[in-house]
């Protein structure tokens, strides 16, 4: 009874808290139900035994995702009225329910119609694990099994920088991301961002770490290493680089050509983009992961700096 | 005992989640803050009861990572918050 | 020995429950966003900890007790100051007259 209860708080609250995020008027307040959502999906993995999403869920949720919705929700504060003031007529409210009811009946169709029980490849990852040399069998199909898609997420997360740095204007191309923050260097702020990022890049090692045996990994260190970065740039204590510079644009690069190259050694070495030689699968993997651990972290950490916006000297 | 850590857990999780009745209400954006810090920190405590309710130690890594990250989303909240007109006020 | 740590696992964490009720009941209750933000801080900070010290004898080995207690110490430092930075940004709220009196 009580176990049935644990599990089935977060799934409730989940529930009210999307409503409300919708209902909601405000873009703030929105914003901080998003983020308390953000919370109960990683109670949610735990309960799922999915303990590398919750702790991606965690990371990205609490780390990078409330940085973004609440810088959001401050610059569409000055235009939230004039939006508020538009209301949708009701052909329109009946419409978008109406999609929204299809899209959200459909997918409930497609959970509920699924075989029992559901189709796995886990035993096929269990029995494989051994030869990838790897004991989270997570890691195992992201750098062994499924690498190849991997490889396109972290080529996906270079994109979405580009995508960033096109949002600058003509003067700041190739400047620095992002105002300049001015925070009392005496201050409160600057306090916890010369004491915690300390804690947190060893936390972040330490997730990327223990990914070869437990639940972690690359990603989440890369996370949680970039959200320190970022909180030494809110309190104005570093910069972000000007994005012309030759090391920046060979850092954020490196770790995805690391990958691209073992997989080409792949084609000569076992036959396949990709493929690892049997006996030297966990070396292969492990230079992809330092490789790529360091470009993941800054790439995320611009991402989340915004467009350039300053000329490089007036820094 | 497993029990009653779970029962903790969900209790803990009940209990925080009340206070987003809170970022509902307002009536400022720094109460709406405050009831997602306290849920913050109720997720942490509901996390590790329940992880190692049901025995699952991995669940100290991940609020290991939500406490390093806790106090992001309100330093993020004063950073971009308006701060007009009181230059005077050393933060 | 074994039925002394379970009294305290108990106790510690009913208590720590406890204190998350009073910071819930006390973001609701108090009157106005300051007297709100010392509830949230002191009790998360309470709360937690006495959780954590509960879940000492559960930890399972050394390092994981060691763990437990570096997320107690990071959330009160990040709850110390979250505290102090969201007070701030009340305080200028106020000065601007934005929220309403509740």
């Amino acid at each position: 009874m009580i176990v049935d209860a644990f599990y089935a708080a977060p799934a409730v609250l989940i529930l009210a808290l999307a409503v409300y995020t919708t209902v909601v008027r405000g873009t703030f307040a929105a914003s901080v139900g998003f983020l308390a959502y953000g919370l109960l999906l990683t109670i949610t993995w735990v309960q799922l035994h999915a303990v590398d999403v919750a702790l991606t869920e965690a990371a990205i949720g609490a780390g990078l995702t409330s940085l973004l919705l609440v810088r959001a929700s401050h610059r569409l504060r000055e235009s939230e009225a004039a939006i508020r003031a538009e209301t949708p007529g009701l052909p329109l409210k009946l419409a978008a329910g109406l999609v929204a009811g299809i899209v959200g009946g459909g997918i409930a169709l497609a959970v509920l119609t699924l075989p029992e029980p559901a189709p796995t490849l886990a035993p096929q990852v269990a029995a494989n694990l051994a030869a990838t040399g790897v004991g989270n069998p997570i890691t195992a199909v992201l750098m062994a099994f499924r690498a190849m898609d991997t490889m396109l997420e972290a080529i996906v997360v270079l994109l979405a920088l580009v995508g960033v740095w096109s949002l600058a204007p003509d003067r700041a191309w190739g400047g620095r991301q992002g105002p300049r923050y001015n925070a009392d260097p005496d201050g409160i702020l600057a306090f916890i961002a010369r004491v915690l990022p300390p804690i947190g890049i060893v936390v972040g090692i330490y997730i990327f770490w223990i990914g070869a045996d437990h639940p972690g990994g690359k990603f989440q260190g890369a996370t949680v290493v970039a959200a320190m970065w970022l909180l030494a740039m809110l309190a104005g204590l570093t910069d972000a680089p000007p994005i012309r510079r030759r090391w920046v644009r060979a850092l954020l690069v490196a770790g995805p050509l690391a990958f691209v190259a073992v997989g080409i050694v792949g084609v000569y070495a076992a036959g396949t983009f990709l493929g690892y030689p049997p006996d030297a699968a966990k070396a292969l993997i492990l230079v992809i992961e330092f490789a790529l651990m360091p470009s993941l972290a800054f790439t995320l950490g611009l991402v989340m700096a915004g467009a350039p916006e300053r000329p490089e000297e007036a820094a | 005992m497993s029990e009653f850590l779970l029962a903790a857990a969900g209790f803990v999780l009940a209990m925080t989640a009340l206070g987003l009745v809170r970022a509902l209400r307002g009536p400022g954006d720094a109460d709406r803050m405050m009831a997602a810090q306290l849920l913050g920190s109720g997720s942490i405590g509901a996390l590790l009861l329940g992880g190692l309710g049901i025995g699952d130690r991995s669940v100290i890594d991940v609020s290991l990572t939500l406490a390093v990250l806790a106090a992001f989303a309100s330093i993020a909240f004063v950073t971009f918050a308006p701060r007009d007109a009181d230059r005077d006020e050393a933060p | 020995m074994s039925f002394a740590l379970d009294l305290l696992t108990y106790v510690a964490v009913a208590a720590g429950a406890f204190f998350y009720l009073a910071g819930t009941i006390g973001l609701l209750r108090f009157p106005d966003t300051l007297t709100r933000l010392h509830a949230l801080t002191k009790a998360d900070n309470l709360g937690l900890g006495l959780i954590v010290l509960g879940l000492l004898p559960h930890a399972g080995g050394v390092a994981d007790a060691l763990k437990l207690v570096a997320i107690w110490l990071l959330v009160m430092l990040s709850s110390a100051d979250a505290g102090q930075l969201i007070a701030r940004a009340a305080r200028r709220a106020m000065r601007r007259g934005e929220p309403p009196a509740p």
